[in-house]
């Protein structure tokens, strides 16, 4: 049998955008270790229900780290305190019995509380809409092999483009800064040979429309540790460069080296 | 960009550039750009920091070196420049790298504290109502908003303690020597010295780190000894510069065998040349 | 007698497609801007129907339940993608691909559809790498390939083990590109929970702002619904908390026939679950099985740990019963296996519910290091759910749902019985028969939305240039809005005892008992009796408190899990009707001696398409008889 825990959490309620919201205090007993931390949250939501009680409202899909939609700063940490874990699966074995867990939204102005747990991350989407794509139309692309990739550049592109886009970079940083997000796809794209006819005009457009939603980067690297998919900082270094040049460089005579 | 997309209750933008200035002004429009300018204006102060603490050294040459020294900066250009005058030019460089310095670094603050909903005036954003676990935020990279207003005020207490001469009657203009000896045996003064040297040297421990990452200059080959550098620049300025107001304030350095009366400037070069 | 009429193009196997594309009816580029089209669902079929349609320039309107379309479940998939492009020089065609395809499905798919999507799965390898998707590369800068579930030769593209992660963001870029274009509207948060019809046609939708609580209609020319499988049926399965039949089964209930819910892949190698309150199962992906070795112990109810365990005392039933395939079997047959060593109660773990799949050999064959650069991540993620390091203790592992092969009937061009109505990807019934090969689903979404519905559906709308969208206002869609709050405010008055989630993970119980890896007849019936039951208990003491009119999930799931409900029973019913065992769907009544699928090509060769007939009576059965013309019809052999 495994062990089972009796905890105490403090989770922030918030009817909606525009409400004060406060925290509330619930008992958690006789969780069981293998939980995953959502599925202790689950626990608590049907005992509310049958009492009568508003659940809590969380983001959460597909609780095997890859959709990025779970968020929640636990004890003051961005999806919890295990490194490169998502909320959804951070366990309850990481845990103590007796535990007091305090659990608050993401917060951002970016990221405004939709309800409780929940914010809207939708500026992301307004990052990517802003540049975040190779211009291919449907049915334009050439054979796949003509274009040939260094492996290592490749590589380097993938660890930029493993990011899921849930925020927790945002969530840890003193600034609200959106660095690691934007410079994970600007990584991602301007490292391959498929993206570089757009290089600079993205980099132009992603960095400023960041700039319009987020802080400002003070290189603490909070975002890092972070991240459950442990983007490197690397990658704001090379956005930095990138956005310089891209003010800097003649892009009609590109061609020209 | 036309945002057709319609998110139910949506982020507005917080910041919105009303028009593109003309290069290269666009650049520090930005706030990557104004990071590239606190790196770059980083560099030119750090400099001046290296270069003001080995030029101080002359002082454990005695009052002689150390006004042949000072006297050696005005003179800076020989007999090409009227005399002072490329100080003066060095000068205005260093303001015009503090007021852009200061100024993007107050500007970008402002921005961070609009990005959070919850943020105080110089400590930054504090987001949370629970308490905040930092992970790899360092004391030195948290309290560069605090360090720097410290450094500021330092910087004009320093001036008119050794420069002006408004902080005591005793200042005799040209003989740094004595001035120093003067100040910093106070033991008030010398306790705003080091105390400000303390905060100067953890600006510099994150901002030697952090220029790297603001100008893109980023390869995994020596990534590593970006944080070296940092702590060796770091070391250096602390033990220089900390050994001044530490060593007069035991003793080490005073006035005990002074030949030339304070503020003697003839006296001084006389014996500068016999040496 | 037929009303399913599937507009299979004449023609040899391999002309079907370019001679159907050059005989649909096309829509003049200056008049694609005067059609609207409604595009549900944001996953790799809606992304990239979406973004693909506005390119064209149709003016899109995508709607998705997530806060953004990068969301979508599609994300999860782990392995890869086929693509017959031979780059492996190993004889693969894109004939191979489609026989491949027909036979894994067990000769209940539609040898058009098939070979159709066999044609364009090149293609789609060409887009996604233009679009930076980071495929797998070689030293020398080109693509890679590995050998996926037991197939033959090695035609999976693959991205670690994030392949549709990657294909999504590729995707939802395209979309996003469409969007800042202003060629897309997106509607994000928004539920669609309602088809609507005007004069027989798909005329538009109802949805749900789930933020606050707003009923809205959409009109348009035409409706595309790319919202997935129905593998949370089971409550317990690999798919995302999210995913639900809702807007199938009203598209259903509206007139479009639903095809073999019966079919349903079960994936076989998922973590077990761990306790009751275990909300969803994570999938490992297959390729573990290239290097694992599965086994339970000799003896029944061994507890002690793994590695204390001989040699001589373990089973590697795989290896024993199929020599030749082993540990590859597909999904199916390895499934039912470890169903069938557990049920002997020789499983393992605290719940004895797993078999293990063991590391030990490779790791001594290939050392620790080239292990893990295979299968880092994996290990790391069974770690961290589990608490135990694979590089040490053999893996737990158990099936679960994973895909839905049966679903929206679709014709050739992908229009379900609804005209203006399109299902693709997941959503829909057609590439994949009875079972679905490993790496082919990425393959089917992408190639309905980026190359087969932006063909097929001009060819309806060709016809309808000058027709207005119909007017919101009109009373078929103010009808359809008062349906949909009246269901609202009737979940919100009932008042009961108990949450959604506990009526889900009941119906998940009987569906998994009666309607899971092996069904018979009196479980079947047994469903169908004790279905209706917890139904009707549902709707009279499920709790949903809170309020309509903002953030509520809990009157979300409602809606979803009612649909679950008369899915539910069409499963059964399905089940029952098919007389005869093939790929997901296996009748314990009708198999081989050995244990395996028996087929019944004479009788059941054939599509069952189920058409609604209002709530208080059973559907109707139709059928759309299957000729192989192409592939020979055999039983299948893994020994």
């Amino acid at each position: 049998m495994s062990k089972e825990l009796d905890l105490k959490l403090k989770i922030w309620r918030q009817e909606g955008p525009n409400v004060d919201g406060k925290f509330e205090t619930y008992e958690a007993n006789g969780i069981s270790e293998d939980m995953s931390f959502l599925e202790m949250l689950d626990v608590i939501n049907d005992n509310l229900i049958t009492t009568g009680e508003v659940p809590i409202e969380f983001d959460h899909d597909c609780r095997e780290g890859i959709c990025g939609t779970c968020s929640l700063m636990i004890n003051g940490q961005a999806h919890g305190h295990e490194k490169a874990t998502t909320t959804c699966q951070l366990h309850m074995r990481k845990f103590d019995d007796g535990d007091t867990i305090t659990v608050e939204p993401f917060r951002a102005r970016a990221f405004p509380v939709v309800k409780d747990l929940v914010v809207d991350r939708s500026a992301f989407d307004r990052i990517i809409e802003a540049g975040g794509y190779i211009s291919v139309n449907t049915g334009a692309a050439s054979d796949a092999n003509l274009t040939p990739v260094p492996k290592e550049a490749s590589d380097t592109s993938f660890d930029a483009a493993a990011c899921i886009g849930c925020g927790a970079c945002v969530a840890a940083c003193p600034n609200s800064a959106a660095q690691l997000f934007t410079s994970a796809k600007l990584g991602h794209l301007n490292l391959i040979p498929q993206g570089q006819a757009q290089r600079f005009a993205r980099t132009e457009t992603m960095v400023e429309t960041m700039e319009s939603f987020f802080g400002s980067c003070t290189n603490h690297g909070e975002c890092h540790e972070a991240c459950p998919k442990e983007i490197s900082l690397d990658f704001i270094a090379f956005m930095n460069r990138d956005y310089v040049k891209a003010k800097v460089k003649n892009r009609k005579l590109a061609g020209q080296k | 960009m036309t945002a057709t997309a319609t998110s139910p209750s949506g982020s507005t933008p917080i910041f919105q550039q009303k028009r593109q200035m003309p290069f290269p002004l666009n650049i520090y429009q930005s706030a990557i750009g104004r990071k590239w300018v606190m790196a770059l204006t980083g560099i030119g102060l750090l400099g001046f920091v290296l270069v003001h603490m080995i030029g101080n050294l002359h002082i454990y040459e005695g009052p002689a070196r150390m006004h042949e020294y000072a006297e050696s900066l005005r003179t800076l250009g020989g007999g090409l420049v009227p005399k002072t005058f490329v100080l003066w030019l060095l000068r205005l460089g260093l303001i015009g790298m503090f007021v852009l310095h200061i100024h993007s670094a107050y500007t970008l603050k402002e921005r961070s504290r609009k990005a959070s909903d919850k943020a105080d005036f110089i400590g930054g954003a504090k987001k949370y109502e629970s308490k905040r676990d930092y992970v790899a935020a360092n004391y030195a990279s948290r309290t560069m908003r605090w360090t720097g207003p410290i450094i500021l005020l330092y910087i004009i207490f320093h001036l008119a303690d050794l420069t002006w001469g408004l902080v005591s009657s005793e200042w005799a203009a040209g003989d740094p020597y004595h001035n120093v000896v003067n100040s910093l045996s106070n033991t008030f003064i010398a306790i705003i010295y080091v105390v400000a040297n303390i905060a100067l040297v953890m600006h510099i421990f994150h901002g030697t780190w952090s220029l790297f990452q603001s100008l893109g200059i980023n390869n995994p080959k020596y990534n590593k000894l970006r944080r070296n550098l940092a702590t060796a620049l770091a070391g250096i300025v602390l033990v220089g510069n900390l050994t001044f107001p530490i060593l007069t304030t035991i003793g080490f350095i005073n006035e005990d065998n002074r030949v030339c009366p304070p503020g003697d400037l003839e006296c001084l070069v006389t014996q500068a040349e016999a040496h | 007698m037929t009303v399913l009429d599937s507009k299979i193009p004449d023609g040899p196997i391999a002309d079907k497609w370019n001679n159907h594309k050059f005989s649909v009816n096309l829509v003049n580029p200056n008049n694609k801007r005067k059609f609207e089209v409604i595009v549900v669902g944001s996953g790799l079929a809606g992304a990239s129907a979406a973004a693909s349609l506005s390119e064209l320039g149709y003016k899109v309107k995508v709607f998705t339940f997530h806060d953004s379309p990068r969301r979508a479940h599609s994300i999860a998939a782990q392995g890869g993608i086929n693509g017959a492009k031979n780059y492996k020089n190993d004889g693969d065609s894109v004939h191979r691909l489609f026989y491949d395809t027909v036979k894994g499905g067990d000769y209940r798919s539609r040898e058009a559809n098939v070979h159709r999507l066999a044609q364009e799965s090149v293609n789609i390898i060409d887009q996604a790498a233009a679009q930076g998707v980071p495929f797998a590369r070689e030293y020398g800068g080109l693509l890679d390939n590995r050998s996926f579930g037991g197939a033959q030769v090695s035609r999976t593209f693959y991205a670690r083990g994030q392949t549709g992660q990657q294909l999504l963001l590729g995707a939802y870029q395209a979309l996003a590109k469409q969007v800042a274009a202003g060629a897309v509207e997106l509607h994000t948060r928004t539920e669609m929970l309602d088809v609507v019809l005007k004069d027989g046609r798909a005329c538009g939708i109802v949805t749900r702002n789930l933020v606050t609580g707003q009923v809205q209609s959409h009109s348009a020319h035409a409706v595309v619904l790319a919202t997935g499988g129905y593998g949370n049926v089971y409550y317990l399965s690999t798919n995302a908390m999210a995913c639900n039949v809702t807007a199938a089964w009203r598209a259903h209930k509206k007139g479009a026939f639903f095809a073999n819910p019966c079919y349903t892949q079960i994936h076989p190698t998922c973590i077990p679950a761990s306790d009751e309150f275990q909300s969803k199962l994570t999938l490992m992906s297959e390729s573990l099985r290239n290097d694992g070795r599965i086994w339970v112990p000799d003896g029944f109810d061994d507890s002690r740990s793994p590695n204390e365990i001989p040699e001589s005392e373990r089973d590697y039933y795989l290896e024993r019963k199929y020599p030749s395939f082993g540990n590859l079997v597909p999904r199916d047959v390895a499934s039912r296996n470890a169903k069938t060593v557990v049920d002997q109660g020789k499983g393992v773990g605290p719940l004895k519910n797993g078999v293990f799949l063991d590391f030990k050999a490779a790791v001594e064959r290939d050392g620790e290091d080239l292990v893990r650069s295979k299968y880092g991540n994996l290990f790391d993620m069974y770690e961290r759910i589990t608490g135990e390091n694979p590089y040490k203790v053999p893996m737990r592992i158990y099936p679960a749902t994973h895909y839905t092969m049966g679903g929206v009937w679709v014709d050739y061009n992908l229009m379900t019985s609804i005209p203006g109505c399109y299902a693709i990807g997941e959503a829909n019934f057609s590439d994949h028969g009875a079972n679905r090969l490993g790496a082919s689903a990425l393959m089917q979404g992408l190639a309905d939305g980026y190359f087969v519905l932006p063909y097929t559906i001009g060819d309806d709308l060709a016809g309808r240039l000058g027709d207005a969208p119909i007017s919101t206002n009109d009373p078929v869609f103010t009808q359809a809005e008062a349906e949909v709050q009246g269901q609202t405010d009737r979940f919100l008055s009932i008042g009961g005892t108990r949450s959604v989630d506990w009526f889900h993970r009941e119906l998940g119980h009987l569906v998994w008992d009666y309607i899971g890896m092996e069904r018979t007849k009196e479980g079947l019936e047994k469903a169908l009796s004790e279905i209706p039951a917890l139904e009707e208990e549902f709707w009279k003491n499920v709790c949903i408190p809170g309020s309509g009119a903002n953030l509520n999930s809990s009157l979300e799931k409602a809606g979803r899990v009612a649909d679950f409900f008369g899915l539910a029973k069409l499963m059964a019913k399905d089940a029952l009707d098919r007389e005869e065992s093939c790929g997901g769907h296996f009748r314990s009544e009708h198999q081989t001696e050995d244990g395996e699928a028996q087929r019944d090509d004479e009788n059941f060769a054939h599509v069952a398409a189920w058409e609604w007939n209002g709530p208080d009576s059973i559907q109707t059965r139709h059928k759309e008889e299957l000729t192989f013309d192409n592939v020979a019809l055999t039983q299948r052999s893994y020994k």
